[in-house]
Parts: C-alpha cells; sequence; structure tokens
C-alpha cells in the first residue's frame, strides 16, 4: 500500500512537471541509442547498419515513449485534461453557439436551483442557526368538527410536556408584535411569545447576556424581561456593549433586557424575522385577549416539539394522541373532541410554510420542465455543430481514436457547458434567493422574510442536475457519433424538408417534447390566471372600495382599558366630523388580515349538537356603525348601537349560516346564545361575508359589542371617497392632537387588504407565468432553429420543386405545414399530459376545472402563435430559394 | 540452428532489473539490457524500448533510485542504482521466485 501511495505521488508529481521529464526521457532514449550504435560499429558494421540494427532491437521509439509516459503520469487525468482543454478551445471558436448554450442552461439551472434554495431555507430548514431541524416538528390542535386545524392550550401543553416520554421538549413560540419608535417613527415590530425553554431546545445561544432560565414562563406578568435579536441590537440600540441590564418598553411594559440572539438567527416563524422574544408570562401584555395561561380552553399557542433521537413522528404521533384522549376524559368541559396532531416542518399549517407549499411544489415541476427544455434547445445546438464536426470526428476515429474515447471528449465538451451553466444558475439563484419577498406586499410596514438558502444539500442538487444535464447533453451527439461511418463521410448528404433522415428525427423529437412541455406550463399559467381572476372577482361579502382600514396602537402606549375607550370614542367623533367621511367604526379584527379571529364554543337553546362534538364558532367584537360601515348588510334587526354598553344587556348578531345551524327555521331573533358561560340575545341576521379567507366555504360567524367584550388592539374603518394617502394625513393629525406620542398604522384600503390576502395566488401565477413565458422562448428558439437548418440542408431540393413548377406559395406552406406539424405534435402530446397532470394544481385552483377548456383553448392560441412566428422567416426563405443557384452549386 | 528466444516473463523483468542492478551497483538503461541479454546467454529477447518504463514503474515505487551522469565513453547518461526498500524487495521477490519455480519443477518432474 504504501508503495502503490509513493507511486500515486510521483505520478502526481509528474502531471506539472511534463516538459522536462519530457526531455529528459528524449535524452536518455537518445543515449540509449547512441550507445547501441557505438557498440554495433565495434562489432564491425557500417554505420547505417548499426543504426538499423540498434533502433530493431530497441522496439519502437514512439510506442516506448507513450508506455513510458502513461506510466509515468495519471493518463485519466492527463486525457480528461487534453478534453478539457480541446472543448474550451472548440468553445471559444464558436462564441455565438458558446454563449446561447450556457444562456440557455443558465437558465435552466439557475430556475432549478433557485427553487431548490427556496424548498430549503422556506421549507426543509427554514431556521438558520436552530440544530437537528429534521428532528422538529409542529404541534396543533384538532377539533371535531373543525376542518382545519386549530392552536393549542398552555395547559395542554404542560400536561402533554408531562407525560411524554418521546419527545424532547416543546417550544412554544407564538408571533406577537409591538410598536417600537425608532428616532421618531413608530415601527411595527414583530416577536415572539416562548416558553423558557426556548433557546436551549433550538440549540442558539444569545451572544450577548443569557437566554430565559425555567420558571421565567410561570405566574402572571412576573418576568418582564427580553432577548432582543441582533438587528435590533445594532440598529435600535447601536451595537451598545452594555445593553444587558437596560429596559425597553414594550407594550407599555418595562422589560429587563437580559440577551441578545445571535446574528442570522431570526426566529422559528417562516415569513417574518423575529426582534426579540418574550417569556409566556407575559403573555398577557401581548395577546389581546386577556390571561390565557391557565385557561384549558385558550387555544392560542403554536408550538414545536423536538423529538428524542431515533423516534419517528408516527410514534410521537401516537403517544401525544394518546395523552389527548386522556385530557379529553379528564377535561370534558374544555378540551371534548379535541386533539393534537404533529407536522414535518414543511407542512407548519400557521405560518406562510402552508401558504407557500402547493406553490413551491409545482415549482419543482415546472423548473424540471424549463430545464427539459433547456437542454432540448442546447442538445439541438450541439447536434447542428456535430454534423459540422462530422469531418473532424471521421478523422479522429480514421486516426484510431476508439469510440469511447470519442464519447469521453463529446461528454467533456457536454460538462465544460452544463457546469458553466451551473455556475451561472447559482448567481441567478443568489440573486433569487430574495425574490419571493418582491411578490409579497409588505404588511403593516414589516417586509416580510422569505430568505432562499444555498447550504451543501443545495448546491449538492444542482451539481446533480448539472450532470443529468450533461448527461442529457452529452447523449445526442454521441447518438450521432455510433453512426459516423468511415466511408459515409465523404458523401455529401442533404436532408429533406418533408421526409428527413434520421439526424432530422432526433431534431424534431427534441423540439415536439419541447413543445409539449411549453404547452403545459401554458395551460398551468392559463388556469392559476383564472383561477387568480375569479378569487379577485369573489366578493368577500362587504365593501372593498371606498372603505379605508388601518389601527392606532395602544397598547404599546400604555393605555388601559378605560383610557382606551375614551380615546377611541374622542377618535370617532373627530373622524366623523371630517370633509367626506360618510362613516367610521371599530373592530378587533380585520377580515382577511393575517390574525385569526377567536372562536369559542356555544350553546344555544334548543339546539343539540351532534354526540362528541362541541361546536366552535369564530366572532368578531364590533363598534356602532360597523355593518353600515362595511357595507356588510343586516338581513334581520339590527346593528350595534352605542346603547349596547357594558351596562346593557349582552348582545350578539349571528350570520345567516350559524342562523340556518342553530336555529333551522326559525327566526333567531330575540333568542339567545350562550358564549362562555354568559347569555347574549341575538338582536340581529347578517349577510354572510369572508373572514379569514376568500376561498373559505361560508361557514358560522357572529359579532359582538367591541364595548362589552372590550379591546385596546381594535382597528378603525372608515367610509369615504378620499384616498388612503389624504386620509392618513388627515387622521395622523387628529390622532397626535389627542396625543402626540401615539403611532398610525398604515391606512389602506379593503382592496387592498383582500389583494393581500390572495397574494400566495398572485406568486404562483407570477412564477409559473414567467418560467412558462421563459419556456415558450426556449421553445420557439428550438423550434426556429430546427426549421431554418432543415431549410438551409434542403436548398437543392427546393430549388428542384421550385424548377419543377412549385410556386413560392407552395414551398412557403411546404416549410410552414412542417412546422405546424411538429407543433401539432407537441401539443396533442402535452395536452394528453396536461389532462393528467393538471390536476396536481389542486389547491391552487380556485373554481377552475382542471380541464378548463379556456385554458387549453387559449395555450394552444398562444402556441399556434409562437409556432407560426417561428416558423416563418425560415419559410420565407425558402421561398426565396433561387432554383438556378440552388441546383448549380 | 540457434535454440527460440523466449520472451520475458510478464513481471519478471523486474525482478531480473533489480538483481542486476544488485550485483553490478549503478548501471544506466542501456548497460542493464545488454547485462540481462548476457546473462540470459542471448536466450532472452528483450525489447529494449520496455526497459524504460519497468524502471520507471520502479523508481515511482521507491526500489531503485536515477542520477544523470557521465559513461565510461563520456557520454551523459542516467543512472539506476538500487535502494534498501529495493534490496529488501529483491530478497522477497527472490525468494518468491525460487519457491515458485521448485514447486513448477516439482510439479513437472512428477508426472
Amino acid at each position: 500500500m504504501h508503495e502503490l501511495f509513493r507511486s500515486l505521488i510521483h505520478r502526481l508529481a509528474a502531471l506539472f512537471r511534463r516538459r522536462r521529464l519530457e526531455d529528459d526521457l528524449g535524452e536518455e532514449l537518445r543515449s540509449h541509442l547512441e550507445m547501441s550504435v557505438e557498440l554495433n560499429m565495434r562489432k564491425g558494421m557500417s554505420a547505417e547498419e548499426a543504426r538499423r540494427e540498434a533502433l530493431l532491437s530497441f522496439g519502437g521509439i514512439e510506442q516506448t515513449k507513450e508506455l513510458y509516459r502513461d506510466q509515468r503520469g495519471l493518463p485519466i487525468i492527463e486525457t480528461t485534461l487534453q478534453d478539457l482543454r480541446f472543448g474550451l478551445r472548440m468553445l471559444r471558436r464558436s462564441p455565438g453557439f458558446s454563449l446561447l448554450a450556457i444562456l440557455c442552461l443558465t437558465l435552466g439551472i439557475g430556475a432549478n436551483a433557485a427553487v431548490f434554495s427556496w424548498v430549503e431555507g422556506i421549507l426543509f430548514r427554514p431556521y438558520p442557526l436552530v440544530t437537528h431541524q429534521e428532528q422538529l416538528l409542529a404541534v396543533t390542535g384538532t377539533a371535531r368538527g373543525e376542518s382545519g386545524p386549530t392552536l393549542t392550550s398552555w395547559p395542554d401543553l404542560l400536561d402533554l410536556q408531562r407525560s411524554s416520554t418521546l419527545i424532547d421538549s416543546f417550544i412554544v413560540t407564538k408571533i406577537t408584535g409591538t410598536t417600537l419608535s425608532i428616532g421618531d417613527r413608530a415601527e411595527v415590530t414583530t416577536g415572539s411569545i416562548v416558553s423558557a425553554n426556548y433557546f436551549d431546545a433550538i440549540g442558539v445561544h444569545p451572544i450577548l447576556g443569557r437566554g430565559f432560565e425555567p420558571g421565567e414562563d410561570v405566574g402572571r406578568n412576573a418576568h418582564p424581561v427580553t432577548v432582543i435579536s441582533y438587528q435590533l441590537w445594532k440598529g435600535r440600540f447601536k451595537g451598545d456593549p452594555q445593553i444587558i441590564g437596560k429596559t425597553q418598553r414594550l407594550n407599555g411594559v418595562l422589560h429587563n433586557i437580559v440577551g441578545v440572539a445571535p446574528e442570522g438567527f431570526y426566529g422559528t416563524f417562516v415569513g417574518w424575522a423575529m426582534q426579540f422574544w418574550v417569556p409566556a408570562s407575559m403573555e398577557e401584555t401581548f395577546e389581546s385577549d386577556g390571561y390565557k395561561l391557565e385557561d384549558r380552553g385558550a387555544r392560542w399557542i403554536e408550538s414545536y416539539v423536538r423529538l428524542k433521537p431515533g423516534v419517528t413522528r408516527q410514534q410521537a404521533q401516537q403517544e401525544i394522541s394518546g395523552i389527548a384522549k386522556r385530557l379529553e376524559a379528564d377535561y370534558p368541559e374544555t378540551n371534548r373532541g379535541h386533539g393534537i396532531q404533529l407536522w414535518p416542518l414543511w407542512q407548519t399549517p400557521f405560518n406562510n410554510a402552508r401558504t407557500l407549499l402547493p406553490t413551491l411544489e409545482t415549482m419543482l415541476v415546472v423548473v424540471v420542465f424549463v430545464l427539459l427544455i433547456a437542454c432540448a434547445n442546447v442538445g439541438n445546438l450541439l447536434l447542428v455543430r456535430s454534423f459540422a464536426r462530422r469531418h473532424e470526428m471521421t478523422v479522429r476515429l480514421a486516426i484510431g481514436a476508439g469510440p469511447g474515447r470519442l464519447l469521453k471528449q463529446l461528454f467533456t465538451e457536454g460538462l465544460i457547458l452544463s457546469a458553466l451553466g451551473a455556475a451561472g444558475g447559482l448567481l441567478v439563484a443568489d440573486w433569487c434567493r430574495h425574490a419571493l419577498v418582491l411578490l409579497f406586499p409588505a404588511r403593516g410596514g414589516v417586509a416580510m422574510h422569505l430568505p432562499g438558502e444555498i447550504d451543501w444539500r443545495v448546491l449538492a442538487l444542482s451539481a446533480g442536475v448539472c450532470l443529468i444535464a450533461t448527461l442529457l447533453l452529452g447523449l445526442v451527439p454521441a447518438a450521432q457519433t455510433r453512426n459516423l461511418d468511415l466511408a459515409g463521410a465523404l458523401k455529401s448528404e442533404s436532408a429533406a424538408v418533408v421526409g428527413g433522415g434520421r439526424r432530422a428525427w432526433i431534431r424534431s423529437g427534441l423540439v415536439v417534447m419541447q413543445v409539449s412541455l411549453s404547452f403545459i406550463l401554458l395551460v398551468g399559467a392559463g388556469l392559476l390566471l383564472q383561477s387568480l381572476q375569479k378569487i379577485r372577482n369573489t366578493s368577500p361579502g362587504f365593501s372593498t372600495h371606498e372603505v379605508l382600514d388601518t389601527a392606532v396602537n395602544l397598547v404599546p402606549a400604555g393605555y388601559d382599558a378605560s383610557r382606551a375607550q375614551a380615546f377611541q370614542d374622542e377618535l370617532l367623533e373627530r373622524v366623523k366630523s371630517l370633509p367626506g367621511i360618510e362613516s367610521a367604526a371599530f373592530a378587533r379584527m380585520t377580515p382577511l388580515s393575517y390574525g385569526s379571529f377567536s372562536s369559542t364554543p356555544v350553546a344555544v337553546d334548543g339546539y343539540q349538537p351532534p354526540p362528541e362534538e362541541q361546536p366552535i364558532v369564530p366572532y368578531n367584537e364590533v363598534g356602532p356603525d360597523y355593518f353600515a360601515t362595511m357595507g356588510i348588510p343586516l338581513v334581520s334587526g339590527r346593528e350595534f348601537s352605542r346603547a349596547d354598553d357594558e351596562k346593557a344587556a349582552l348582545v350578539a348578531i349571528v350570520n345567516e349560516t350559524m342562523a340556518a345551524q342553530f336555529w333551522r327555521n326559525r327566526n333567531p331573533i330575540g333568542e339567545r346564545v350562550q358564549v362562555k358561560g354568559r347569555w347574549m340575545q341575538v338582536v340581529g341576521v347578517a349577510k354572510d361575508s369572508k373572514y379569514e379567507s376568500v376561498r373559505e366555504a361560508p361557514k358560522p360567524f357572529f359579532y359582538v359589542p367591541l364595548r362589552q367584550n372590550f379591546s385596546r388592539g381594535a382597528s378603525l374603518y372608515i367610509r369615504t371617497p378620499l384616498s388612503p394617502n389624504t386620509m392618513a394625513t388627515a387622521l395622523l393629525r387628529e390622532v397626535h392632537a389627542l396625543d402626540p406620542n401615539l403611532a398610525l398604522y398604515e391606512v389602506i384600503t379593503l382592496q387592498e387588504q383582500v389583494d393581500r390576502s390572495t397574494s400566495p395566488q398572485l406568486v404562483a401565477v407570477t412564477l409559473v407565468g414567467v418560467l412558462g413565458g421563459l419556456a415558450l422562448l426556449l421553445s420557439a428558439i428550438g423550434l426556429y432553429g430546427v426549421m431554418s437548418y432543415a431549410v438551409s440542408q434542403s436548398t437543392r431540393e427546393l430549388g428542384l420543386r421550385m424548377a419543377l413548377g412549385a410556386g413560392a406559395s407552395n414551398l412557403l406552406r411546404l416549410v410552414m405545414s412542417r412546422g405546424l406539424a411538429l407543433m401539432a405534435l407537441g401539443v396533442s402530446l402535452g395536452a394528453a399530459v396536461a389532462l393528467g397532470l393538471t390536476r396536481l394544481l389542486g389547491n391552487l385552483l380556485y373554481k377552475v376545472s382542471p380541464r378548463d377548456p379556456v385554458a387549453f383553448g387559449s395555450a394552444l392560441l398562444v402556441m399556434t402563435l409562437t409556432a407560426l412566428a417561428a416558423c416563418f422567416l425560415p419559410a420565407w426563405r425558402a421561398m426565396r430559394t433561387d432554383p438556378a443557384r440552388a441546383l448549380r452549386d | 540452428m540457434p535454440p527460440p528466444k523466449s520472451e520475458v516473463l510478464q513481471g519478471t523483468l523486474d525482478l531480473l532489473v533489480l538483481k542486476t542492478l544488485d550485483s553490478m551497483g549503478p548501471l544506466h538503461g542501456f548497460g542493464i539490457s545488454m547485462r540481462i541479454q548476457q546473462l540470459s546467454q542471448d536466450l532472452l529477447h528483450l525489447n529494449q524500448g520496455t526497459l524504460y518504463p519497468a524502471l520507471l514503474r520502479l523508481e515511482q515505487r521507491g526500489w531503485i533510485v536515477s542520477k544523470w551522469g557521465v559513461s565510461g565513453n563520456n557520454r551523459k547518461a542516467k543512472f539506476y542504482s538500487l535502494t534498501r526498500s529495493g534490496r529488501k524487495q529483491l530478497e522477497e521477490e527472490a525468494e518468491n521466485w525460487s519457491r515458485m519455480s521448485a514447486m513448477i519443477n516439482r510439479m513437472l518432474r512428477t508426472t
């Protein structure tokens, strides 16, 4: 072994001293021959004879040198280097070809790498610096009668943690926000309410100070401490090294800064970068609806678990379900019908992983298509060049290169192209890392944080894609060399426009594939576009124009409930007296905004829910004039008035679906509904509207007066024809007249709000649209290339046809029909595949059938127009063939 | 009629070269080939050219070293000499060879 290693070192070293060693060898052999000649002459031979004899007994000098060289260096490396040098020379010699090929591959591989990096950075390893993310699972609740996942309650989680043997830790992390003044402007800042084990459990260690200590998540408002992010520390606190122990007011409560998180740690929420963390004991300060740590019925927590090593999700789920069953039996009041579900990180339901998952899944398929189309284009280019290089190949074969050697050369050239393409592709991916965010609007002034992640896995996958591309690229000319025959190479060949030889067949096959793939993408883009239009045209059930939405955050400014009520009343009076205002109202939650409505179990006189099921209904707390301002019609009864305050009888307004579900054919007005142990009288029935998503089906919902369920964090709605900007200025003046320290959130129209809620759809359409367009362009180039090559190769045939009396229009038709035939074949193949494939878009489609004829029809139209454009130039050239010259040449 | 020359057995060339350098001391390629042919009393047909890749192989394994020098009749030539590990290798190979040939002889005699 030792000797083999030594000899390898020798051989490697020899690669770098080739010229010297070559001189050495020449000299050594020369000296050998001279000695041999000398000896022979001494034996009495003539000079000429002596030389002949010496050469004879030596054997071939060149063979010896070749053998010697093989022994000296590493032939594999040497021939590879040779191939590389030769390949690069070939690429330099035809820069147009090389640039086009590399550009195609850059786009193809770049699209792949970009999507890989998004999938990695958003779905699989979304939390930089968090250790062993593969052991993390997301936790949600389930509720019978509820289709989607629910959240979980603090007492339930504590019990789960105590009883579980397979789970290492439960990590609570609930997104929240506050307003921090930075200089003289207020900035909305996102943060997390976390369990005390948070930093230890995710393996992130603060660079200054500490994380939270055990017990800091216990007790009502008992531990006002916070860990701040690196950006916040650098930005707001100018990187103050003495920051630990200083205080910061968060939502009106002074918090002790105990730690600074490391750079590059953004928390554990896909979509936003967290700026601060507070322990769960401070929950009441940040959550608008009270103290919930001892309320088993309050389900508000987003959390993860870290599995013990070697435990699978199925095992953990089994154990957790068992514990949840026990909790159901122990606490039937709050837990009847409730379970717990574990999700892999990439399916996390409570952050943007869920919204982006279907889009990213679709993109993975789309980029494979784009790669194939790009490879087909480059393959076609290589094929054309391999005809041009037929002569060179034949010569190489003739002077003794084996077919294997020839193949290696061709694959090396493919590898150079795809490696350059991959390098460019990774650059593209790097530029695109933060591109997803650009497609999403900032909400509440906070830009989203959806970075791609280019780690070794992404690099490895991209390298894999590059290798596949190489194989695909190498295959085309390789298939070509297989039927190179030495004798035939001298014969001239001309392909026919109509029949076409074997090579034309390969080229046409590639084009058919390109066309069918592009067609599929076009159909997909069409379907998504239609869905988006359907979604945008769906009425949310409230007016979207001429209603503005904003908020004044009173919590950070330290307002208590009574001050907040007084402020809201006064601001409402001032706003209503402004010119151009039709009406205005407060409400706790904006429909179709990011947050979710509170839900509560309800009971209704005379309504018997199905066994084992607890009806849970979401609700909103709204002020007087809410329905008039929002434009939600009341079917019967009245809307809340100022008289419905804390001293008055409790009242509620239900929507039509709730009325139908709980009161069947009775009129609910005047009936009672029990919410959290309090009976309320129904005073009105409102028309259904959309609450959390435009795409949701009608669902039960009810409203209670804001005054009877007060929340300091209410939003303000204003019905006015004024523009948001005009309104913002006037509004800010009124707010500052009341309290100059208050900050106003952005003022947007409800239409903007609705548009933001559909942005994942817009992202899907944009991405598929852009890549579909790219694919179409590449295919058009491919079709154009094939047709113009066919025309240039068959000048003779065209000339002959002309000479025999074919008119220019005949030739035009001939070429066009051949191009369109290729397209038709591609489209029919593509349509067949698309019929099966578009079903996979499933969740992204809204009220559009995956076989929607309009989408297929418009894709066909676009494809036909593109094909016509791509074939016209070659056909026009065919028309202008000069028969005399064509026949003479 | 001279007896037919036999080709050098695959793998034995290394042994012959090592043995030659062992008994003769430093020698150039031509010298080695002359010596081998001489010792084999011209029964061995050695393509002199095949010697050089073999020399390189032995050198790469560290059994011999080479140095440019001047031959007896004032000609520049590359001289090869045995190293210590080369001598050890020679002993091993020689022993292997005698064992092998003894065995083959025994087999040929018994049948």
